[in-house]
């Protein structure tokens, strides 16, 4: 067992220390990538001040979908089924506008059985933060090839992956995902910058999460495990992000950098490391994926970002008040109401 | 069961008895053809002239071309059960119109397209033959739409053999367009000029006539969908997720109607409801217990193969228990089966829907109107006992037009259940426990995500948990845990509504029913009682069954439980609930796609009873 770090001290602006924020004991295995994310999760929602009990966590089933109880256990949890937690968060974050959506999710429970929910919460962009923790195999059931195990690969039990891997940052691209990021769970700091951002933005986020399973995944020759992400993590791009009450205080220069304000007012400045790339084309964002694909190039960060889709709530043009509390008088017309229409018919 | 008839049969061609308002008319057409307008206007004709009537739509699972029967009912007595054969054929289908025509009763009429190129070939039918093609040109409509006014060719012909009053159909067609005067008057004046020439040309010579009643003053007519929709409405649904599926279809499609009339806010102008019209079944009871558990009265309506795609979240809403409400409007067969073709095959399924031992409140309603009550109440018991109920309709009483008295508002205040607010959860210091079973009920409290205390939040799971709703494998948790969903259920059997008796002094013989076979279990009660059978009835409107059932049956001899399933499925759960009474309950089933008639019941009671 692994416990999840948070460390003592400081309190943010709500007067809450960062253990406010800490959720049960992980029963997930000693070093396991997820326990790493559900540490940055509290990291980003303490250094955000955000209050816990605004926040719905879900989550569908497998080891990443155990993760929701080890983090916030201020927050309503829902752990659905397996493949399902889109559905559920769709339902939960429109019956009250005021949630904030935090889903955790795994390579099979996004990219094999839940697939079509998780386009089709993109296709929606309901709002929420939708995490991937990303480790190529299925741990649970103790050892199968997932959809994104790249070809090839081999595995003690499942043997050779004969098949193509599912890029879910590409399939999120395609379902019109207006914010697509990449990252390693061996990378604390960007991880907690992108969960930051995601959870200022408004639409669906994506962050996929490559996270190793070090009891079944994590051989030094396979593309998800910590060796392989400490070798060939590339970031192509450095996020900073300032939440809506600081001030812009970073330098860049605008021929490398790139600033994107977000609904709430905070900013993202997304500086280029190395290569071209312009996190608000999605082409870009495309061919750049593509061309990782075929190189076998693990590259992170913010690939793409874009604010301007209408996200579900203003589609179904949610009133203020959370249709979770509207009153009998808001919710049961009058009775005279149903005499015109008992006339009507007759 | 033989399909003949000696006491409804009418009087023999010729012999001048007349027969008013009693009678059925089958109007054959091709789907597509546009014929529904004309049958809509005939039916509301008859109903504006006091004449109890029925109207149910017999469709193909098709878009256009192939044939489609409408049967309108007129009785003077208020029966409005399908009948086997009809009396008055109107024939538009060239591809059906000799079988249509065999199936008539004898002595009955004919009124054909002179463009079928159809010869008769019974002598105990009265035939009017009628030139549609030339009397649908008064509608000075061309093409498609002139294609359409052929159908009022056949409304302004039955008419005038019947005795229609004209400005009734008027009324209709003014009802039908909503006043537009555009559509109204070609439509009209083809009637009318159908209606002269049938006057002119056609010497009647059956005995059927209309003639004006009293008896649907103060009723509407509807159809038990729409009826739905507007109890749900009323209710106070504010979440909705769906998936298109026939016979479920017009429910969501009547809430996508009168949600926008009757729950936007009259300040803001914003709805106060959401609707989301999901990928599939599967992610449409994902959304809806994801905002039931969240607070809203959430609701999704499907039919079998839906209901079979939420199995598993069904058994998850069931153990997390989350209130939600899915109607069934039932359809026949497994898989795709036939879509349009009524059955009541989905009880069993419903009831325990999920795996791993689970059960659901299931409401039945037996009319439109208690489509809408049920509408309303089905939120009321979802958020009071925490947990998924069914309201089992089907496509007889969803998509067929019936008469009913206007509906009730509802007579409560509704029941939000036990939710522990902000408040609550200060004045009991935090402590609660998600699962708890405080006042012996079965049913603990819960707090809604977004309740801005630090000991409100708890973990919903599918996996095992006890009553503070943490996980755990104990086998004791377990089993209390499950228990106490027991217990649960029988407040749901408390407070789901009871079955309505009719015990009649001195009958050996009862009948149990529910749904749709309501109205043929009435029409055949009658019918035994003019042969000198008395009979009891009992029509169930709740799983679980109310303990009062047995003493029912224990009442009688014989106990005969009418419904549209090959498997007699609520038999089967009549006998489990009591198998001290199994040799008293006797199945009287039927399951041929078609709502289901009072001759078929008497017939089968008879035979059994020899």
């Amino acid at each position: 067992m692994t416990a999840v770090s948070a460390p003592k001290g400081k309190t943010n602006k709500l007067g809450l220390e960062k253990t406010a924020y800490r959720g049960l004991e992980s029963t997930l295995c000693n070093g396991c990538g997820h326990d790493s994310i559900s540490s940055r999760i509290i990291d980003a929602c303490f250094e955000l001040s955000i209050p816990s009990e605004r926040v719905a966590k879900f989550s569908g089933i497998g080891c990443s979908s155990k993760s929701p109880a080890y983090f916030l256990s201020r927050s309503h949890g829902f752990n659905s089924l397996h493949g399902r937690m889109p559905a559920v968060a769709t339902g939960a974050v429109m019956a009250n506008r005021t949630l904030i959506g935090i889903g955790v999710s795994g390579d099979g429970d996004t990219g094999s059985i839940g697939i079509g929910q998780f386009k089709h919460l993109i296709r929606r962009n309901v709002p929420m933060v939708y995490i991937i923790e990303n480790n190529g195999v299925y741990g649970l059931t103790k050892g199968q090839f997932s959809a994104t195990a790249d070809m090839g690969q081999e595995l003690k039990h499942a043997g050779v992956n004969e098949l193509p891997p599912i890029d879910l940052c590409l399939e999120a691209l395609a379902a019109n995902c207006g914010f697509v990021a990449r990252s390693f769970a061996g990378d604390p700091k960007q991880v907690t910058t992108l969960v930051k951002a995601a959870l200022s933005y408004k639409g669906t986020a994506v962050i996929d999460i490559i996270s190793p399973c070090v009891t079944f995944n994590d051989r030094d020759e396979s593309t998800k495990s910590y060796s392989w992400g400490k070798s060939h993590a590339e970031r192509i791009i450095d996020a900073t992000f300032i939440p809506y009450y600081e001030e812009i205080t970073v330098d860049y220069e605008p021929d490398v950098a790139t600033e994107v304000e977000l609904h709430d007012g905070s900013h993202i400045v997304l500086k280029k490391l190395g290569r071209e790339h312009d996190s608000t084309n999605r082409l870009a964002a495309i061919q750049l994926l593509e061309e990782a694909k075929a190189k076998q190039q693990f590259i992170t960060g913010l690939i793409y970002i874009d604010e301007h889709r209408a996200d579900l709530r203003d589609i179904e043009r949610l009133p203020e008040t959370p249709l979770a509390h509207l009153p009998e008088s808001s919710l049961r017309p009058s009775k005279d109401s149903l005499a015109k229409l008992m006339e009507a018919m007759k | 069961m033989s399909v003949v008839e000696s006491k409804a049969s009418p009087a023999p061609v010729g012999s001048g008895q007349p027969i008013v308002n009693d009678f059925s008319i089958t109007i054959g057409t091709k789907n597509g053809s546009g014929s529904q307008t004309a049958n809509a206007t005939v039916l509301r004709a008859l109903f504006k002239m006091g004449i109890p009537v029925s109207g149910k739509n017999l469709f193909p699972s098709n878009i256009q071309g192939l044939p489609t029967w409408y049967t309108i009912r007129a009785s003077k007595d208020g029966f409005v059960a399908r009948r086997v054969r009809a009396e008055i054929l109107i024939a538009m289908n060239k591809a059906t119109v000799i079988e249509d025509a065999q199936k008539l009763e004898s002595g009955g009429v004919c009124i054909y397209s002179d463009a079928l190129g159809y010869t008769p070939m019974r002598d105990d039918v009265t035939f009017y033959p009628i030139p549609v093609g030339k009397l649908s040109s008064a509608s000075g409509l061309e093409g498609k739409l002139k294609g359409y006014a052929e159908n009022m060719v056949y409304v302004g012909v039955l008419a005038s053999l019947l005795g229609i009053e004209l400005d009734e159909l008027k009324n209709a067609l003014m009802w039908q367009f909503k006043g537009k005067a555009k559509a109204v008057e070609p439509n009209y004046q083809t009637i009318v000029a159908a209606f002269e020439w049938a006057k002119e040309n056609l010497v009647k010579a059956d005995p059927f006539r209309v003639e004006r009643m009293d008896k649907t003053t103060g009723m509407i007519m509807i159809d038990g969908n729409t009826a739905a929709a507007l109890g749900a409405i009323y209710g106070g649904v504010s979440f909705v997720g769906w998936y298109p599926i026939t016979p479920a279809t017009s429910l969501a499609e009547a809430l996508d109607f009168y949600l926008p009339r009757l729950r936007t806010d009259p300040e803001t102008k914003q709805p106060t409801y959401s609707v989301v019209q999901a990928e599939d079944e599967l992610a449409a009871l994902g959304m809806v217990l994801g905002a039931g558990w969240a607070g809203c009265r959430a609701m999704t309506s499907t039919s079998g193969p839906g209901i079979s795609l939420m199995s598993e979240f069904a058994g998850y809403g069931y153990f997390a228990e989350i209130p939600a409400v899915i109607w069934d409007v039932q359809r026949m067969g497994p898989s795709t089966g036939l879509p349009t073709r009524v059955s009541q095959g989905d009880v069993l399924k419903t009831y325990w829907l999920g795996h791993g031992d689970t059960k659901h409140p299931v409401l039945l309603p037996g009319s439109v109107k208690e489509c809408f009550e049920f509408g309303w109440r089905a939120f009321d018991l979802a958020e009071r006992v925490q947990t998924p109920v069914f309201v089992l309709s089907d496509l007889d009483i969803g998509m067929n037009q019936w008469m009913s008295d206007p509906f009730d508002y509802p007579d409560a205040p509704m029941d939000r259940g036990k939710v522990l607010t902000q408040e609550d959860l200060e004045r009991l210091g935090g402590k609660w426990g998600r699962y708890r079973d405080l006042e012996g009920d079965g049913v603990g409290w819960r707090t809604l995500p977004g309740t801005d205390h630090p000991l409100a939040a708890y973990f919903t799971r599918g996996t095992g948990h006890n009553e503070n709703a943490q996980y755990t494998e104990r086998p004791d948790d377990w089993e209390t845990n499950m228990e106490r969903l027991n217990r649960k259920f029988e407040t749901a059997r408390a407070l789901a509504p009871a079955p309505i008796e009719d015990r009649v002094e001195g009958a050996e013989i009862a009948f149990i029913g529910y749904g749709s076979v309501d109205s043929a279990i009435i029409e055949a009660r009658s019918r035994l009682a003019a042969k000198g059978i008395k009979t009891s009835y009992l029509r169930l409107r709740a799983l679980p069954l109310s303990e009062s059932v047995g003493d029912f049956v224990r009442a009688h001899d014989r106990t005969y439980v009418v419904e549209l399933n090959t498997d007699a499925q609520m038999l089967q759960l009549l006998r489990l609930d009591t198998p001290e009474l199994a040799t008293r309950l006797f199945a009287l089933n039927h399951n041929d796609g078609l709502p289901l008639t009072a001759r078929w019941i008497t017939e089968a009671v008879e035979k059994m009873e020899a």
